[in-house]
């Protein structure tokens, strides 16, 4: 049994089809990404995960249990980042993580946890003066300071600095290195890329890929353009062989091939082209039931 | 339950925290009473109302301990938990391993200390300014004890059930604040009840705020003083049994209305 199972999972609200059909599995220690448009279904699968909305139909088990009928003891052992939140405020960083970490039966040390996230010179501030991304780490410290088995990060870096968001990311790697199941939603395809090991995208309600990073939409095998430029004028050819191509070239024009570039479908354009052939999906949707 | 009262005495002191570090909140429930208080009682300190060397600062300050049990449950309540569930910090506890029941308790208490240090410095300025005596025999003390627990018990639940009616955490104040003043008005804590027209007295005989200001005078002023009182008695018979009744009606609607989610989520 994997950590996160869900197979066939639907959620409509009144006149809105949140989730249409959602299937996927999180083995223990992979980082499972949802990737998707506003109002595709992400949030509403998480949060039917979660326990905090009840699915239509299908199964969905998180350490075993159904959620909707998870108890003390099955919420101890998962950590949750909601989207941006703005509670708290009148607390300092170290009063909110110390009091957090009191609901947990064995909870990560505060100050670790603080330094963890970067926070340490921020400690004693308030949490209502904090930056939008310094905000942002509070909520995932609070997200982790229960040693969670289970991880939920819903739009964890929103508001980061590049900087800051590498910082994020080598601590998130540190988790998933002691065995910690991340399920995380996302806008920002490098941070997919960069922690995923699989990425499902969801596009109105639907798993329209589910791969790992590299190979989603197949583009691992999808062929290269060269290009390069001949004769005054921009030449391109798509091609299985590009070396074999370059080192024609190399051979025509006797050394350096002027201009030449090799070139393959970003995960940015293998993913815009996954729901864009989803019949332009994601503009009707936006601003669902979310 | 050890675990839920644990978490429950935990909570109790980040909502202490909270009440107190939150300006609004710390003017608005919990230094007002003193504030008015300083102000009524100066402007009418030698003001008699009609009986023998009881002054209006007198009465006045009984209806404002009465008023600091509906300024601290009700009004605080009714207001706070709304902005909770605004600002996700309902979601957040519904998401921790956090039995529910602690939430309410964290409330209850934190509503219980600010009450008890709102009479204490009422108290003391009363005693030091406006010649205040401490209830006398250990009756008074008894039945100041016992409204305060029902009054508070009623409009703590009163509060939470009413913290479904504001749609939003912005605007709540300004549904809750005017209730709690018409109430005020009509209960005998700004003019002394028995003056007002029969029409308020039947309204404000609905509600528990002009039972906690009769019950209060009771307490703090002389015994003779119920001369002025409706129909010449202080009526503390009646006083419990409103307050009880209010207090199951409060705990059946907590019950039964209380959202943790904001509307149009489920």
């Amino acid at each position: 049994m994997e950590p996160i199972e869900v197979e066939h999972l639907r959620k409509a609200y009144a006149d809105v089809v949140a989730v249409a059909d959602v299937s996927f599995t999180v083995a223990a220690g992979e980082c499972l990404a949802l990737l998707g448009p506003n109002g595709a279904g992400k949030t509403t699968t998480t949060e039917i995960l979660e326990g905090y909305r009840r699915a239509d139909s299908g199964t969905a088990r998180v350490l075993g249990v159904d959620p909707a009928t998870g108890g003390m003891d099955w919420r101890a052992r998962l950590g949750i980042v909601l989207q941006a939140d703005r509670d708290l405020g009148d607390l300092t960083v170290r009063e909110a993580v110390q009091h957090f970490a009191g609901y947990f039966p064995h909870p990560r040390d505060p100050d670790d946890v603080i330094a963890a996230v970067g926070l340490q010179a921020k400690a004693k501030s308030r949490n209502g003066k904090l930056s939008g991304g310094q905000r942002r780490r509070l909520d995932v410290a609070l997200g982790i300071i229960g040693r969670p088995e289970v991880l939920f990060l819903d739009e964890p870096t929103t508001g980061f600095d590049p900087a800051a968001r590498r910082e994020f990311w080598d601590l998130i790697a540190g988790l998933k290195s002691e065995g910690t199941t991340i399920l995380l939603t996302t806008h920002y395809l490098e941070e997919a890329e960069h922690l995923a090991d699989r990425v499902a995208v969801i596009a109105r309600g639907r798993v329209v890929a589910y791969d790992t990073p590299a190979n989603l939409g197949n583009r691992s095998q999808a062929r290269a353009v060269v290009m390069w430029e001949e004769s005054g004028s921009d030449r391109s050819e798509a091609t299985d062989e590009p070396t074999r191509l370059i080192a024609e070239l190399a051979t025509r024009f006797n050394g350096e091939v002027p201009g030449l570039q090799v070139h393959r479908p970003s995960l940015e354009e293998t993913y815009l082209s996954l729901i864009a052939s989803d019949g332009a999906a994601h503009q009707d949707v936006e601003g669902g039931a979310m | 339950m050890n675990r839920t009262l644990a978490i429950g005495r935990r909570r109790i002191g980040i909502e202490l925290l909270q009440f107190f570090r939150d300006r609004e909140s710390a003017i608005f429930n919990f230094m007002l009473p003193m504030i008015l208080l300083i102000i009524f009682g100066s402007v009418f300190a030698n003001q008699q109302i009609g009986f023998e060397d009881v002054t209006f600062s007198q009465y006045f300050l009984a209806g404002m301990i009465a008023s600091g049990i509906l300024y601290t449950s009700f009004q605080n309540l009714a207001i706070a938990i709304p902005m909770e569930r605004d600002d996700s910090t309902l979601k957040r506890l519904a998401g921790l391993p956090m039995p529910k029941a602690s939430y309410f308790i964290g409330k209850a208490g934190m509503v219980f200390v600010a009450y008890v240090a709102q009479v204490i410095i009422l108290l003391i300025v009363g005693i030091l300014f406006f010649g205040i005596d401490l209830p006398s025999g250990g009756f008074k003390w008894f039945t100041f004890a016992w409204v305060s627990i029902l009054g508070l018990a009623s409009c703590t639940l009163l509060g939470i059930a009413f913290s479904v009616v504001p749609k939003q955490g912005k605007g709540a104040s300004a549904i809750v604040a005017p209730i709690v003043l018409v109430l005020q008005f009509t209960s005998g804590v700004f003019f002394v009840f028995t003056e007002l027209p029969s029409w308020m007295q039947t309204f404000a005989s609905f509600f528990p705020l002009r039972w906690l200001t009769q019950a209060m005078r009771f307490v703090f002023l002389p015994d003779g003083a119920q001369v002025i009182e409706a129909g010449g008695e202080w009526q503390l018979g009646l006083a419990a049994l409103v307050l009880v009744t209010w207090t199951v009606i409060g705990f059946v609607l907590a019950l039964t209305v209380f959202r943790w989610s904001p509307r149009g989520e489920k």
